[in-house]
């Protein structure tokens, strides 16, 4: 069955990350106003760790969720209002207020072995009427085919799409390929599949690319890859490959260069690239949104960011465990004034 | 039971039940000469045990607690110590409330997240008014069974409610994440309060006096670091959903929980921290 391409913007959801969720009511707005005159498929508006996600662990937003989304549906002609849940971080309470406040589709999130926390979710979902992507994160820490036994599990439970979601940025390209293959003989042809990339290998758009011509039809990205890490696949560039291999799809290319210069580029706190702190991340397959918090705990107690990430890629944590970081930089401080 | 067998000198195992007659516990208890029922409480209640017994500990779901307290309501001379999320009674912490529910007929545990980090969020309360209390639980993937992955909301809010009744914040927040590590990982948890600035070294003290309470029942309970401080300036205060802007200390909690080893495995501390709770509260119960 072929699936229609489908864009999903995460720029004000991913993109939260990459500013430590301070968006601006107007600049959430203006944004997403952008995003949809360029006709994007769905826009994700959201804390950087979904719904509920405003906390000490994973920093506190500029504003609640409800008042992000809040009046949003009505202003979008084109793309879907859409939003995300970790199970374990928002309930199904969250999921309501949202579908109240007009969101009609919802990726549910989990670590990519512990699909089996997400089914109430996905069927909560489902039962509101929603569209519902299953979204296994750290999609490199699961072998093909044991991911594909996980994305099962949210099919079962009712979600439309799976996602692979390459939280750390550490796929290459053979290892997207290989995931969605095992997607496509374990899922039925009905279920359509996703990819999530983050840019730290320098591969978001390859690997996007190479999912798509591998079955994905949903694709993530953000506007200059406005992200976590070394951020997203930029989603101008990507629209730009999808046009040059002749691709249908439904954005228009100059609209969203124009809003990646114009609207992104200046928000940035810290630029979004790769470099030494973001490929490490990608490098030791560390969950990207750790990486402002690891810069702010080196800061704090005099150590070195990339250190910090390696000892927690070391150590297996997973995303959500923020709260590790410091544990981790004390453990190293500790350890350092013994030497 | 296990905890009990070893560890009490004042509680004594009656009867083991279960539904499975072939399920692991129920041989074990059987191979430990413990008298066993397969037929769940309407089984129990018809053993000659039954009239002696005081205490009944409830570890099966939400659902089938509210069944059983059904069924044992109707004996006054019974207490039950519920493990599930149900919470038909009120939350208990031992080392935080147990002297104002002694006579209460039906006591609810909280979770295991809750019953490793309430403690603390009760510690600073003593000392500064805390406006909001966050915790963060990571168990390792392999001790979270089928009923807590089905039901993983009734962590989140049972915890969060639990962190305001018992622990005092004004506004309690819980997050679990489960961490599928090979070797699996020793349960964390990281408690995170804000509070009216306050006396430093009066709220470290205060902390690690409650390590102490806790740890005495809970033998691998501990701080894994010092308590960490921040504070909270008006002038770039954090934006908390239900309390608006806030400032004041910002207190950041350590702790590490492993378990006994006594028939789960050692890194399943939020296990170990359930039964062992449950237990201290039966031996003041009865006492």
């Amino acid at each position: 069955m072929n699936h229609k391409i489908y864009i999903q913007d995460v720029t004000l959801r991913d993109g939260m990350h990459a500013i430590r969720h301070q968006y601006s009511k107007e600049q959430i707005q203006s944004i997403a106003l952008a995003l949809d005159k360029a006709k994007v498929d769905a826009i994700e508006i959201s804390h950087g760790d979904g719904l509920a996600g405003g906390s000490f662990n994973y920093g506190f937003g500029a504003h609640t969720d409800w008042e992000w989304l809040e009046g949003m549906k009505d202003q979008l002609q084109h793309a879907k209002l859409t939003t995300l849940v970790l199970p374990g971080i928002a309930t199904i309470h969250d999921l309501k207020k949202a579908r109240d406040l007009g969101v009609e589709s919802v990726r549910i999130a989990t670590h990519c072995t512990e699909a089996d926390i997400a089914p109430q979710h996905i069927e909560a979902a489902k039962k509101l009427g929603m569209d519902v992507g299953g979204f296994l994160m750290m999609s490199h820490m699961n072998k093909p085919v044991k991911l594909a036994q996980q994305a099962k599990i949210m099919e079962d439970a009712g979600a439309d799409c799976i996602y692979v979601t390459d939280s750390a940025g550490a796929l290459l390209m053979d290892g997207v390929a290989d995931r969605i293959k095992a997607f496509k003989d374990v899922l039925k042809p009905e279920t359509e599949i996703g990819i999530h990339c983050h840019h730290n290998l320098s591969l978001g758009v390859a690997n996007t690319i190479v999912a798509m011509q591998h079955g994905a039809n949903r694709l993530d990205a953000s506007l200059a890859g406005m992200g976590a890490g070394a951020g997203n696949a930029p989603l101008e560039v990507l629209v730009a490959v999808l046009n040059k291999m002749h691709i249908s799809h439904n954005s228009d290319v100059y609209q969203l260069m124009d809003a990646a210069d114009d609207l992104i580029r200046p928000l940035q706190l810290r630029p979004v690239r790769v470099d030494r702190e973001t490929l490490s991340l990608g490098y030791a397959g560390v969950y990207s949104s750790f990486l402002l918090h690891s810069e702010r705990a080196a800061q704090k107690y005099g150590l070195d960011t990339r250190e910090i990430l390696e000892e927690l890629g070391k150590r297996n944590m997973v995303g959500g465990q923020e709260d590790m970081i410091v544990d981790v930089a004390l453990d190293m401080l500790r350890s350092k004034n013994e030497a | 039971m296990i905890k009990i067998i070893r560890l009490s000198e004042t509680l004594e195992v009656a009867v083991l039940v279960g539904i499975d007659p072939e399920s692991d516990g129920l041989a074990r208890a059987r191979r430990m000469g413990i008298e066993t029922c397969h037929t769940g409480v309407d089984g129990l209640i018809e053993m000659p045990e039954w009239k002696e017994i005081k205490i009944i500990f409830d570890a099966t779901s939400a659902r089938a607690h509210q069944y059983n307290w059904k069924k044992i309501q109707a004996f006054p001379d019974k207490k039950m110590i519920d493990l599930t999320p149900a919470a038909i009674g009120p939350y208990l912490v031992p080392t935080v409330n147990l002297n104002e529910h002694l006579n209460v007929p039906n006591l609810n545990m909280v979770t295991c997240g809750g019953q490793a980090t309430i403690p603390i969020v009760a510690a600073v309360n003593q000392v500064a008014k805390v406006h909001y209390g966050e915790i963060v639980a990571s168990i390792a993937s392999k001790s979270a069974g089928p009923g807590t992955r089905a039901n993983i909301d009734e962590f989140t809010e049972t915890t969060s409610k639990a962190i305001e009744d018992v622990g005092g914040a004004t506004r309690g927040k819980a997050i679990i994440v489960l961490n599928p590590a090979e070797p699996p990982l020793v349960m964390r948890d990281t408690v995170f309060t804000l509070s009216k600035l306050g006396d430093r070294e009066a709220i470290r003290r205060s902390i690690h006096k409650m390590v102490q309470d806790v740890k005495a029942y809970v033998p691998g309970y501990e701080l894994h670091q010092e308590v960490q401080f921040e504070e909270i300036p008006e002038s770039n205060p954090v934006f908390i959903e239900g309390l608006g802007h806030c400032h004041g200390l910002k207190t950041t909690v350590l702790l590490k929980v492993e378990g006994a080893g006594h028939y789960l495995p050692a890194y399943a501390g939020n296990l170990d921290i359930m039964t062992s709770a449950a237990r201290a509260t039966a031996e003041q119960v009865i006492a």
